[in-house]
């Protein structure tokens, strides 16, 4: 049993790629948590796809043990989160269960995006923020410049910020007093009946579905029989532990503490994250606030190139949600791609993930079609539908308007390239909430379409800012605007799966440049081919094809045979990565690529 | 009656060497100092009696003298292995023995030891009728020697073939035309018209990736080119009986068309391909490239051989296909299928045929007219 002044629980957040798991890392490595030949860099990040990518997608939670200057031991509990957008909910969620945060802000970039909206939901959480001021080996390091905008942007007292390098480990053992002089102890009562709350859960090949918990009051034992109090079902407890980072068993968990457990729990999807875990004999009265569960808000289709590999696939997404809650899928039919998944994500680096991580791991050739928000149908009789899919779009005399998701978008720019990035915005049809200014940077505030961020908004921010302009963003609600179906035809045949919503007064914009970008994308055929984007019946937008000409080798004699051969081979195995529309190949690439607009 | 038979039983050698390098050229041919051209009669020789162990009592059709440039093989190297061709096979009685020459003025003056030696078709390498072009070309030869060395094998062979390359660099279709009708005039009975083709590898590929090989005609021009050629071809009594190959009734040349109608022949040389079939299975097989690791192990006594690839029947359908849809005789559908083990997929072939770029007559299939110069885009709808 640990004393709860000697528990701080803790969780590092920050702007993309600001080092919080290089701290972790640290952390790890100075309070001996992790013998240092077992080390190396970003050790949390322990997925496949998080290490080639360089960036976290999971928090992960570590128990250091530290002796400080005051002579006592402490128990650190570490959540390293994720800085990307897709995963703020996996942030958020964290915060719940600890009571301090560390905010790092690399001291070359300064305050970004995400720094903002983590100080948000951090100060929601009612938690401690100790501003930690990293990378100042770096020769562009300007901590005084880089405090001064932490206390005019964020308005944070910064002059106490610790300066460090997560890097070479400079100022590691003040961040590390700073963690228990700055942030509070836990609180809690031990002899009240049990209340956890279930931070998250994954799935493990080896043990199952694991459970971690932050304990609130009580205690939790190797050997109780629990209760999860939203959906009631009662567990015996297989195994007790902590992670340091790997499983380390334990007897008991008390208030303050943070662990994980297992149960014949079969899939994630049995556990809901915020849930109250009691003891099913003496259970607790009320259960905790809880959280809402993450919505996913992008959808797209997901088809096998081939055609056979539908069942692969299936068996592919099963494993997957045992594993990841917050995507979702249910099957889909259409009439150009065949039988496939359409597949919930919370944003499009989490599609890019899960559909990476499919063909990686399953081995699998998918079709991605164009990604889709969910939009809200009013229809004449007074219902309400949702719209996952463009496909699906009812006769439009049935209903009544039509809303789509908004967002409210934080961007920081430096100055130089405000101009461009206001264009952007106003281009995605946005309405500016808020302009600030701290130093040279500005901070945009504005309204938007989700589905005109959705696609490839980021990449053109980034591009339109020379990589210098951040962003965040939170859906605020739904807006009714005129907004229409485009459908596409390929040689006079719709083809659903390039199918899109969109707004009425872009939609020849939108239709022209999908038009055109397919002419490009698909290959000559032996016949002319128009290619068309039309609302309704009527063609917005119209390119033609026209037909190859000639394609045939000039000699071919015996010695040329073999080659030939193999090149038809060759093609043969080009020709899985096209798709038959009627008489037309489209190659898959094109689906997605189709989509991307210059402006 | 083994399959092969449908196309004959030829025997193809390769002479490895040129007096110079074209820009365009990617066969196997090199040029050097010097030869000992006694070494490779020698050679020849022992693989002739190799390959001839193997296919004893064949009848021979056809023997194909290819480069490089063998008018620049000795008359009596020509006529020792033409000898020594008579001791091994069964020859037929209209052996067709054709030699690739270029039509220089040191070249023609070995034309009539070729003709004694027993060569009765020579193909002419002349590729262009100016001199400006056949510079670009990198030929060694101008049109007036050219036209001379043209009229000493019209003099001495039976039968004489030549070779023009259009779509070059700055040529327009007017041009061509006006080139190729020049062509007809000169009562050549056959004819291999060849549009330029940039294969990486080469001078012309380098300086294609590099953006400097500048003027070639635009897709649609050599288009053009290609369907003027028909038209011209077909009214001077030349159709094309290969994509690029014209000729008047019964001058096709025989050997090739044992390489389109996919029957078997032997290849010697350095490079060489072939195809023998022994005992119902095909083999492929494909000499080392490098001219002088090709003679040291002919020389050590040994095969210049590769290891001999056994083509399944689907490869066999696949290499049927690809050869004998160039011929506009076509090919048999019942063969394909024997051949192959499965029949022409019945969907694709169907939508070739409502295109109007496939016909099926009298069992066989045929690109049309409107199919041929998009052979390839057919066979991709065919075999993948
Ligand atoms: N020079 C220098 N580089 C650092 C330092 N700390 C981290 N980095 C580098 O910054 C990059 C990002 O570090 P991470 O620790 O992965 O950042 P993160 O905040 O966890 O990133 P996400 O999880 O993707 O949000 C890596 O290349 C690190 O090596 C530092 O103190 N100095
Ligand atoms: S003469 Fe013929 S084989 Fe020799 S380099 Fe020129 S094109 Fe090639
Ligand atoms: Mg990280």
């Amino acid at each position: 049993m640990t004393q709860l002044n000697r528990i701080r629980n803790f969780s590092i957040v920050a702007h993309i790629d600001h080092g919080k798991s290089t701290l972790a890392d640290r952390l790890i490595q100075s309070t001996g948590t992790v013998a240092d030949r077992d080390m190396k860099a970003q050790i949390l990040d322990s997925m496949d796809i998080e290490r080639e990518r360089g960036i976290t997608i999971k928090a992960q939670t570590v128990r250091l043990e530290y002796k400080a200057r005051d002579g006592h031991a402490y128990i650190l509990n570490l959540i390293d989160t994720p800085g990307h957008v897709d995963f703020a909910y996996e942030v958020s969620r964290s915060m719940r269960a600890v009571e301090g945060s560390l905010l790092v802000v690399d001291a070359s970039q300064g305050v970004e995006a995400q720094t903002l909206a983590n100080v948000y939901h951090a100060l929601d959480a009612g938690h401690e923020i100790v501003p930690v001021l990293n990378k100042i080996d770096l020769p562009a390091a300007e901590p005084d410049r880089i405090k001064q905008q932490i206390e005019d942007v964020i308005g944070l007292d910064a002059h106490d910020a610790i300066l460090i390098s997560a890097k070479s480990g400079l100022g590691i053992p003040e961040v590390l007093e700073a963690i228990v002089t700055r942030l509070p102890a836990p609180k809690g009562d031990r002899s009240a009946p049990l209340k956890a709350m279930l931070v998250d859960s994954w799935y493990d090949a080896y043990l199952g579905v694991v459970v971690m918990v932050r304990i609130m009051d009580g205690v939790m034992r190797r050997t109780d029989r629990i209760k999860m109090m939203q959906t009631g079902a009662a567990y015996g407890i297989d195994r007790l532990a902590v992670l340091k980072p790997q499983m380390v068993e334990i007897a008991e968990l008390g208030p303050g503490e943070i662990g994980v457990f297992t149960a014949s729990i079969k899939q994630v999807r049995d556990t809901r994250v915020g849930d109250t875990i009691t003891h099913e004999r003496h259970p607790c009265t009320t259960p905790l606030p809880g959280f809402k569960p993450a919505q996913p808000v992008v959808f797209c289709g997901l088809f096998p190139v081939d055609a056979a590999d539908f069942e692969a696939l299936r068996e592919a997404i099963e494993k997957l949600t045992l594993n990841d809650a917050s995507f979702t899928s249910e099957m889909e039919t259409s009439a150009a791609l065949g039988f496939g998944f359409r597949c919930g994500f919370l944003g499009l680096l989490h599609l890019e993930v899960v559909r990476d991580r499919l063909e990686r791991e399953y081995d699998l050739d998918l079709i991605t079609t164009a990604p889709s928000v969910v939009y809200h149908l009013h229809m004449r009789d007074g219902s309400l539908r949702e719209l996952h899919n463009p496909a699906d779009m009812p006769d439009l005399t049935l209903v009544d308007h039509i809303e789509e998701p908004r967002i409210k978008a934080t961007i920081m720019v430096p100055d130089d390239y405000l101009g461009d990035v206001l264009k952007l915005c106003q281009d995605r049809r946005g309405i500016q909430l808020d302009l600030t200014y701290a130093g040279s940077r500005a901070m945009v505030v504005y309204d938007l379409p989700l589905n005109e961020v959705v696609f490839d908004f980021y990449d053109r921010l980034k591009s339109v800012s020379k990589g210098y302009a951040s962003f965040d963003y939170a859906i605020t609600g739904y807006r009714e605007d005129f907004l229409v179906k485009m459908s596409v035809l390929v040689n006079d045949e719709p083809v659903d799966a390039l199918s899109m919503m969109v707004h009425r007064d872009r939609a020849e914009l939108r239709g022209r440049a999908m038009v055109e970008k397919l002419k490009e994308l698909i290959p000559r055929h032996m016949f002319k081919i128009p290619i068309q984007a039309a609302i309704g019946s009527r063609v917005i937008a119209r390119e033609t094809l026209s037909a190859m000409r000639k394609d045939v080798t000039a000699k071919c004699y015996g010695g040329d045979a073999t080659r030939k051969r193999k090149l038809l081979d060759k093609q043969k195995a080009g020709k899985k990565k096209m798709r038959q529309f009627g008489k037309v190949e489209i190659p898959q690439s094109a689906f997605i690529s189709a989509l991307k607009m210059d402006g | 009656m083994e399959d092969w038979q449908h196309g004959g039983f030829g025997l193809y050698i390769h002479w490895p060497f040129c007096a110079s390098k074209c820009p365009y050229c990617d066969f196997n041919s090199h040029v050097a100092a010097n030869i000992d051209q006694n070494r490779w009669l020698r050679a020849y020789l022992s693989e002739i009696d190799r390959v001839g162990a193997e296919t004893r009592g064949r009848i021979l059709n056809t023997v194909f003298f290819g480069g490089g440039t063998p008018s620049l093989m000795d008359p009596d190297l020509v006529a020792a292995v033409l000898e020594q061709i008579g001791k091994t096979w069964v020859l037929a009685n209209d052996l067709e023995v054709t030699l690739e020459a270029n039509p220089g003025s040191v070249e023609a003056g070995r034309f009539r030891g070729y003709a004694e030696a027993g060569v009765n078709r020579l193909s002419m390498g002349v590729q262009a009728l100016n001199d400006a072009d056949l510079r670009r070309l990198g030929r060694l030869h101008s049109l007036a020697e050219a036209r001379a060395a043209f009229d000493v094998a019209r003099s001495r062979f039976e039968r004489v073939s030549f070779d023009l390359i259009y779509a070059r660099q700055d040529q327009t279709i007017a041009d061509w035309r006006a080139e190729l009708r020049e062509a007809m005039a000169m009562a050549v009975d056959h004819f291999s018209l060849y549009q330029l083709t940039v294969e990486a590898g080469t001078a012309f590929g380098d300086r294609h990736a590099a953006g400097k090989l500048r003027g070639l005609p635009p897709d649609d021009a050599a288009a053009d080119m290609y369907l003027a050629t028909q038209d011209i071809c077909e009214a001077a009594g030349l159709p094309a009986y290969e994509i690029s190959n014209h000729a008047r009734a019964w001058q096709e040349s025989r050997h090739n068309l044992i390489y389109w109608r996919y029957g078997d022949y032997a290849g010697i040389g350095p490079g060489a391909h072939g195809r023998l079939t022994f005992g119902g299975m095909r083999h492929a097989t494909e000499a080392l490239r490098a001219p002088a690791a090709w003679l040291e192990r002919v020389e050590a006594g040994l095969s210049a051989e590769l290891p001999r690839e056994t083509l399944t029947r689907a490869e066999q359908g696949t290499e049927l296909l690809l050869m004998g849809l160039r011929l506009g005789e076509g090919v048999d559908v019942e063969r394909y299928a024997a051949v192959s083990g499965a029949p022409l997929p019945s969907a694709a072939l169907a939508q070739l045929a409502d295109l109007g770029m496939v016909e099926i007559s009298a069992g066989r299939l045929r690109a049309s007219k409107a199919g041929r110069p998009l052979l390839n885009a057919i066979l991709r709808q065919l075999l993948a």
